[in-house]
């Protein structure tokens, strides 16, 4: 796992170029042919789903994408999407804020149990949050309901920063706003809040490209978005000009949604001023507040775990011995095992040049390449697939329906999460390690290896473990990639939910919990030491 | 005329930590008080009690008249009109400089503008600098801004956690120079908590030092130099030279010769009465003359051999011997550099000034 103060260390080797003349800097650069090239061909690759929505809106002529873009039915898609956003956005930012707020802030009881169950969601695939609520409430549909499972399946995604940020604040500036005549809730609005920006930003558009990309979800539900409908498209009309221009208004929306967190983020900064260790973080008495405050933590945990939870064992308890065919759920676990490690370690292959040279060399070059790596990991799944699927029919028809192809879907979809474990990781073995190593009589690519490789390894393994985490609950891109006769257990999932066989379904829900299940752990714990919490 | 009160007020934090044990102090208006001591010793809770950030266990915080703690009282932190700048400044770094000092008065006050920008020219800060954020500006810089934010609602009270230790040696001083200016120009009654025994008494009008969560002494500092009352205290505001002596009404007999001396405690040694004592000088107290040939006759005090001496450029330290048998004493001097003696030659040591017996 990378150390608890990656982000710190992060900054330090940034530092050293940064001294460097122009001129030096440019030769550092050219410096590292052998690993500016992997990193240039993998951010090639990424380019590829943009490059394609863009090609095939070329050759599709512009009479016809108008024709197929300013319709109805886009219209339709275009407003459900903004109201999935525009209402589950805000709800789960204000229920993320409190939760943290109440976990991290005050001395409500077994708060330490709390913030688990705030972070336990994540292991329960957002699909299967439906699947849970659909056989509980059998009439849920539409955007009230898509809200709804939304926001339960999502909200860790933004309490996990923002807890994190509220146990980095310095308590300091709470007690001066205090002292300038500040009521205990202006002294949140005004001092508190802002200072949650950066991670309610990033949070909020992590949720809000969930939103855009979400599949599963959705389908169960019986709300139409771009991801629903592209599919749709796709199952009836094959890679279509309506599938891959639907495909080209979601990039559309995506680029939006990350312009808009752009702008609300700004370039502020919100660390600490000032030297010394930060005073401990004081905790607020809720007094009798401490009963609603409880409720509301007792309630999401309701919905968000125990509705899942519940579900899950009626079915199985419904279904006994018999819904565990042990050759089909075995044969699905295996296939799903062995894809998320295989796509672990390709995807983190593939993204250490990147990080190595991020850490070591950055420049404007390294921050275009950077940028490519990141932003292909915003794109939906739909539309990877739909990419590759058009790429491999039309130039390379071996590769269609390959390991090899779903791989490199796997490998784009999920390339920020390997780069930035292995950045943090990087970071942490200074250069001078290297040229300690070397000054002992090491070669230079024997220093790297006893010295950064070395200590980038739990860096290494970590995203191996964040990437094989989304390759278990991927639906979309598997679904509509997989060779024929692999089914991991959410294919296998899904089809049988598209059969109304819940109870057979419930045994592969469980396993993808299961396998989910110590890497959330992990990802909580890691949130909790990055801060430098003692929790 | 007493601003604040503190009667008899004790904290535990936990079950058995004991941060402040029945501490009484008043502090009188438009003064600058020091609260001393080492880490640990109860300070920085003491602070927190008068800002309302925590609240007593037992005890009674009056502010102008006005119960601020007791039994059954806490007015909270916001309503106190307690100015605190704290050890980084706490600048909230969302807001600009001129919002940070803004950041109390009313938004649509009039004259606002104007009044941050005299406050800003109060602490010296350049009126270009309102538009800037705190990271951009040096730590000095960041606690002007601390300081002209507090001034801004014009506190009964200012507290100053530790405001200079996260400056550089030469910005400290400088800094707490400016900062007592500032507040005398303004007239503002203040509390400063610092565990840097200097900087307490050069800031302060008053000083009170803590130790594990007791008030040990308070007065002027002048009065607490000269007249510590026990040894650690002695110790912890500045070296000193401890003397076995025999003490017999105002004069104590020491290997140093005889030597006036004061007390603390004015009952102890009244009446003529002889008594085995510590005696306490400041290292400044001692003249040291190296003795050249011929003149050794001439030149007055206690003859001592020079052990060790360690050369330090203006200030040079100097291990000494005095006396013999039992009586035998080993002093470390601080002397000029400009003439240093070497081992084994014989020093002159006079004493000027009143020595101060410890008690115990």
């Amino acid at each position: 796992m990378p150390h608890a103060d990656a982000k710190s260390f992060a900054v330090a080797p940034n530092a050293t170029p940064g001294h460097l003349s122009g001129s030096q800097r440019e030769r550092a650069r050219v410096a590292y042919p052998l690993v500016t090239l992997p990193a240039l061909l993998v951010a090639l690759v990424s380019l590829i789903p943009l490059g394609f929505v863009a090609v095939v809106t070329v050759q599709t002529g512009w009479d016809q994408v108008v024709a197929l873009v300013f319709r109805g039915r886009v219209g339709d898609l275009l407003i459900n999407t903004a109201l999935l956003e525009a209402a589950t956005v805000p709800l789960t930012i204000v229920l993320a804020v409190a939760l943290a707020w109440l976990t991290e802030r005050t001395n409500l009881p077994f708060s330490r149990l709390w913030a688990w169950l705030a972070v336990a969601p994540l292991a329960v695939p957002a699909f299967v949050h439906s699947y849970a609520w659909i056989s509980l409430v059998p009439g849920l549909k539409g955007l009230g309901g898509g809200v709804l499972v939304s926001v339960l399946a999502y909200f860790p995604f933004l309490y996990l920063p923002v807890a994190a940020q509220l146990r980095r604040l310095d308590p300091a500036i709470e007690d001066a706003a205090a002292s300038l005549g500040l009521s205990p809730w202006r002294v949140f609005v005004r001092a508190v809040l802002p200072q949650l920006r950066v991670a309610i930003c990033g949070g909020s558009l992590l949720v809000g490209l969930h939103l855009l990309a979400e599949y599963g979800l959705f389908v169960m539900i019986r709300f139409d978005t771009f991801s629903t409908a592209i599919v749709d498209q796709f199952q009836s009309a094959f890679n279509g000009p309506a599938a891959n221009m639907l495909s080209g208004v979601l990039v559309l929306c995506c680029l939006a949604l990350l312009g808009t967190e752009a702008l609300a983020r700004g370039g502020e900064r919100y660390a600490r001023v000032g030297s010394g260790a930060p005073r401990m973080v004081t905790r607020h008495a809720l007094g009798p507040w401490i009963w609603p405050a409880l409720a509301l933590n007792l309630v999401t945990a309701a919905l968000a775990i125990g509705v899942p939870f519940t579900t899950l064992t009626r079915w199985l308890a419904i279904g006994g011995f018999d819904i565990w065919p042990l050759q089909a759920v075995g044969n699905a676990v295996l296939q799903t095992v062995l894809l998320a490690v295989m796509g672990g370690m390709l995807t983190t292959v593939a993204a250490a040049p990147m990080a190595w040279l991020s850490v070591r060399a950055p420049g404007r070059l390294q921050r275009i390449l950077e940028a490519c790596h990141y932003y292909v990991g915003s794109l939906p799944g739909v539309v990877v697939a739909l990419a590759l699927v058009t790429i491999t029919v039309r130039l390379v028809l071996p590769l269609y329906q390959t390991f090899a192809t779903l791989l490199l879907a796997y490998g784009l979809l999920f390339l920020p999460r390997a780069l930035v474990a292995l950045r943090a990781s990087i970071a942490q073995a200074p250069v001078e390690l290297e040229r300690a190593a070397m000054a002992l009589g090491r070669a230079p690519l024997q220093a790297v290896r006893v010295t950064t490789m070395r200590l980038a390894a739990p860096g290494a393994a970590a995203s191996t473990a964040l990437v094989a985490l989304g390759i278990t609950n991927e639906l979309t891109a598997t679904l509509m990639l997989s060779p024929t006769g692999v089914e991991t257990l959410a294919t296998k999932f899904w089809s049988l939910t598209s059969e109304i066989d819940y109870v057979a379904a419930a045994p592969y829900a469980l396993m993808m919990i299961v396998l989910s299940l110590p890497l959330t752990l992990v990802l909580h714990r890691q949130s909790s030491r990055a801060s430098g919490s003692a929790a | 005329m007493s601003l604040l009160s503190i009667t008899s007020v004790s904290k535990t934090y936990g079950s058995s930590a004991r941060a402040l044990i029945d501490v009484s102090l008043t502090v009188p208006a438009g003064a600058r008080t020091a609260i001393v001591g080492p880490s640990g010793s109860g300070k920085t809770t003491l602070l927190k009690l008068i800002a309302g950030f925590e609240r007593p266990d037992a005890g009674r915080i009056t502010l102008d008249g006005t119960d601020l703690a007791g039994e059954g009282i806490h007015v909270p932190a916001h309503k106190r009109g307690i100015g605190i700048v704290s050890q980084d400044g706490a600048l909230f770094p969302h807001l600009t400089v001129g919002e940070n000092i803004g950041f109390g008065l009313p938004r649509r006050q009039e004259g606002r503008d104007q009044r941050i920008a005299a406050l800003m020219n109060m602490v010296e800060l350049d009126a270009d600098m309102g538009s800037r954020r705190p990271h951009q500006l040096s730590g000095g810089q960041q606690q002007r801004v601390a300081l002209a934010r507090a001034l801004a609602l014009e506190p009964r009270l200012m507290l100053l956690d530790e405001p200079f230790s996260a400056l550089d040696t030469g910005l400290r001083d400088t800094m707490r120079r400016t900062v007592a200016r500032i507040l005398a120009a303004s007239g503002t009654t203040s509390i400063l908590v610092t565990h840097d025994q200097g900087e307490a008494l050069s800031f302060a009008d008053h000083v009170a030092v803590f130790r594990e969560g007791r008030l040990v002494q308070a007065g002027s500092p002048q009065s607490l130099y000269r007249r510590p009352a026990d040894r650690q205290t002695a110790l912890f505001l500045g070296d000193a030279v401890l003397l076995d002596a025999v003490v017999t009404s105002g004069q104590a007999e020491t290997v140093l010769g005889t030597i006036p001396v004061s007390t603390t405690d004015d009952a102890s040694d009244r009446g003529g009465s002889t008594a085995h004592k510590l005696v306490m000088l400041r290292p400044e107290q001692l003249r040291i003359r190296w003795l050249g040939l011929g003149e050794a006759d001439l030149v007055k005090g206690a003859r001592a051999r020079v052990l060790e001496s360690e050369f330090g450029g203006g200030l040079c330290r100097l291990t000494v011997e005095v006396g013999e048998g039992p009586s035998r004493a080993v002093l470390d001097l601080r002397v000029s550099g400009f003439d240093v003696a070497a081992p084994g030659e014989t020093v002159a040591i006079e004493v000027v000034g009143q020595g101060h017996v410890l008690p115990g």
